[in-house]
């Protein structure tokens, strides 16, 4: 295998851990003051993220180094044109985890209150925005024979794209409130179920339209695979609906990070061997063939991420075997 | 006007993040050997000293690492035309820097945060202590990156962009072993300046005695050490880039025309149209000591330097803009001279055991806490305006590196965006900071954990 698809695939693998274990935290975010009736079921339902967040965040940071080391004009390409999207999704990101680190740092009601509803915000806008950009990616925006994006910011906000937004908003949530079932105390789990129920109905309404959005425009289901894919994900989404009905919690945290992990697989695979469509000329899309960096640059990245992501999955594993307990307020940090 | 847009969100946005860089590199450090101390002697003032200094570091690392990501993202959203020339090469670093340092910062802290009662106190403390060795690692593959751009090495030009031949003549680039001791050693200074100057606020208030005394000294040991060193590496690296970056420091010293011997300018009118000072206060044969420790020695002027690389590179502008340079080495120079006076105005007086009876030092070493970001701030104006018109020196100019396909108004609507952010940020950054300052250490009856609902409780 070319060393440049298999980076395709490793970039793939990293967003999916990032979804997967960020979407969570996003959730979780939403939630903190919607759920969190005081102060301290708010710290509570923030603790349950608390000493793994950041290091969730890092599958980003390595997604996008990756991104630009491996495919350096996949990197130019999307990160210019999606322009103010990214700067929306910077904002959004720096308001949250400020948020999460001072909230807690004064003993003053409304500087808590302030900074929970920014953490709510900052989690809620990044939850749609990736939406958004992975429906444009795999629709195609407009992009020249120079490689670059020559749309405007709403070339990317379309109603497919908004739908795929407002997908990945919903399933994070509902990824989220599944996790609190299982992290937060008894009383508080016992709301987040509730609130996992409804919010996991609305998801599955709104797959249901993506998946009619999609068929019709030809994206996704042009590949046998990569619809698949996509339908397990549904199937996964509306079993961790039912099996959350029934109490059983820890199997639907599994099949709503399966959602997650499938609705980003799709996509992926949608996309190969493209990394950016063109809508105005199929030849001028971007692929991993001529985007990517040189096989020797490759070679070196190779070998880091064969040494490295091994070595990562253990330290973070670890990380979340040590805090595997509920929270509880005798361990509050933020 | 889109390629000045982009350059001064750049140096806002990059001025901003390393306001907090430093502090974390100094600060978990010595975070980190507080708690080696209370592990290895059990005494409590020792635990305290890390909870406090620990939550001023926190306070102050996660602003660190939220502009962080702005600048992961900002090179592909301004400079396309950077990333994609040199991408293959500059994206290599930042991605291992990923893998090999923040994952193992960002994953140990949140170990370290929520760990005290989780985990037993040596692991807790190999905790911070990999944190403390993650952020500067992670200091070292960013200067790396950026040394590239300083001093291009180990690529080759094909296919109209450069392409990496050596990640080995990356990691051995001179310019990296000079500028990232001195950024790192910038970095301590800065985590001792900070400790001492808030030590010294408590010790003026007589508050808190024995807890602030051996912050202090902690603090001072660490600073002498870090300064001294600095002082060393900055001889060092000066040498070298007369050598590799000859525009860059003939800027930094306001030299026009060759000089045998070169002499030291203290200060001078620097009139970059003219190409000429107005006046000068100069030390004779001063460059030509630091460089060759000789009363003679021949340096090149900006005249000579200009049209040697028009020559190699076509015609062009190739002076950078003097004054910004030569005050910004100046500052960096005062600042770093004021500090050290500090440091051994206070060991003097330790000495002789009257630190604390010298009100005028500890209120000194309250205001001397800007200091050291003011010369880490002007060391990397220097570093980087003295580059231009390079973005990678004699390889691409910043007008080819800028994004050609994105408007003045998005520049304009972002940069003013992040303007408002940071400012607001920088308001609710420092005011945590003081209060949690001036608190103090927590005192016996508020570190006690308080009963919220039936058998739990809530630490504060």
């Amino acid at each position: 295998m070319e060393l440049s698809v298999l980076w395709f695939f490793l970039v793939t693998v990293l967003f999916i851990g990032f979804f997967f274990l960020e979407g969570f935290d996003y959730g979780v975010g939403i939630l903190v003051p919607l759920l969190g009736r005081d102060d301290t079921e708010r710290r509570l339902l923030l603790n349950t993220i608390g000493p793994v967040w950041d290091g969730n965040e890092v599958w980003m940071i390595t997604a996008g180094g990756a991104m630009f080391a491996a495919f350096p004009n996949w990197y130019a390409t999307l990160f210019s044109g999606f322009y103010l999207a990214l700067f929306l999704l910077l904002a959004a990101l720096i308001l949250r985890g400020v948020a999460i680190e001072f909230r807690s740092k004064r003993d003053d009601l409304a500087w808590r209150d302030l900074w929970d509803w920014l953490l709510c915000a900052g989690s809620l806008v990044p939850a749609l925005l990736w939406g958004v950009a992975m429906t444009d990616l795999v629709a195609g925006v407009p992009i020249d024979a120079g490689m670059n994006y020559v749309g405007s910011f709403w070339n990317l906000v379309t109603p497919y794209a908004l739908v795929g937004g407002l997908l990945t908003l919903f399933v994070f949530t509902f990824h989220g409130s599944v996790f609190l079932t299982r992290k937060a105390p008894r009383e508080l789990a016992d709301r987040a179920r509730r609130t996992a129920g409804r919010v996991g109905g609305v998801a599955i309404l709104v797959f249901l339209l993506m998946i009619v959005f999609s068929y019709a425009k030809g994206v996704i289901f042009d590949k046998a695979g990569a619809g698949a894919v996509f339908g397990v994900a549904f199937l996964a989404l509306v079993l961790a609906n039912w099996l959350v009905r029934k109490g059983s919690t820890g199997w639907a945290f599994v099949l709503s990070g399966l959602t997650v992990a499938g609705i980003t697989l799709a996509n992926f695979w949608d996309l190969f061997p493209r990394v950016m469509v063109s809508s105005l000329n199929p030849a001028w899309s971007l692929t991993v063939y001529n985007a990517s960096s040189a096989p020797y640059t490759l070679k070196i990245m190779t070998i880091t991420a064969l040494v490295m992501v091994p070595i990562v999955l253990v330290y973070q594993g670890w990380t979340y075997w040590v805090f595997r307990k509920r929270v509880s307020t005798r361990d509050l940090e933020y | 006007m889109e390629l000045i847009l982009a350059r001064l969100q750049f140096a806002t946005t990059s001025i901003y993040h390393f306001l907090f860089v430093p502090l974390t590199l100094g600060l978990s450090l010595l975070v980190a050997i507080m708690e080696t101390m209370y592990v290895r002697t059990g005494n409590e003032t020792y635990k305290k000293m890390t909870i406090f200094w620990g939550k001023l570091f926190l306070i102050n690392f996660i602003m660190g690492v939220v502009t962080g990501i702005v600048q992961e993202f900002q090179f592909g959203m301004n400079w396309s035309g950077y990333s994609r020339y040199v991408g293959n090469i500059f994206g290599a670093p930042l991605a291992v820097e990923a893998l090999v340092a923040f994952f193992l910062e960002s994953t140990f802290l949140g170990l370290w945060i929520f760990g005290w009662d989780k985990l037993s106190k040596k692991a807790h403390v190999t905790t911070i202590w990999l944190v403390a060795i993650a952020s500067n690692l992670s200091a070292f593959w960013i200067l790396v990156a950026n040394s590239f751009m300083q001093e291009p090495v180990g690529y080759v030009i094909k296919n109209g962009h450069a392409e990496m031949t050596s990640f080995a003549a990356l990691l051995t680039n001179p310019n990296v072993w000079y500028q990232f001791p001195h950024t790192v050693l910038a970095g301590f200074t800065t985590g001792a300046f900070f400790v001492m100057g808030i030590s010294a606020y408590h010790l003026l208030r007589k508050k808190h005695g024995d807890f602030f005394r051996r912050s202090f000294n902690m603090g001072l040991s660490l600073g002498i050490v870090s300064l001294l060193l600095v002082l060393v590496m900055g001889h060092l690296q000066t040498q070298h880039l007369f050598q590799a970056q000859p525009m860059k420091m003939a800027a930094a010293e306001a030299l026009w025309n060759d000089a045998n011997p070169a002499p030291f300018t203290l200060v001078a009118g620097i009139d970059q149209k003219d190409q000429s000072n107005s006046f000068a206060v100069q030390i004779p044969s001063g460059i030509s000591f630091l460089l060759y420790y000789s009363l003679a020695g021949g340096v090149p002027g900006m005249k000579t330097i200009q049209a040697q690389e028009a020559a190699q590179y076509g015609p062009g502008n190739y002076i950078p803009p003097v004054g910004t340079v030569f005050w910004s080495f100046r500052v960096m120079v005062a600042a770093g001279g004021l500090m050290l006076l500090a440091v051994l105005l206070a060991w003097y007086y330790k000495r002789k055991g009257r630190l604390e009876d010298k009100a005028w030092l500890l209120w000194a070493f309250l205001w001397a806490i800007p200091l050291p970001y003011i010369a880490n701030i002007a060391g990397w104006v220097m570093a980087e305006v003295g580059r231009q018109p390079w973005i990678v020196y004699g390889l691409q100019q910043v007008q080819q590196a800028v994004s050609p396909n994105v408007s003045a108004g998005a520049i304009t609507a972002s940069l003013v965006g992040f303007t408002l952010l940071y400012g607001l940020l920088a308001v609710a950054d420092v005011y945590l900071l003081t209060r949690t300052a001036k608190e103090g250490p927590e005192t016996e009856a508020t570190s006690k954990p308080v009963t919220v609902v039936e058998g739990v409780s809530l630490w504060n």
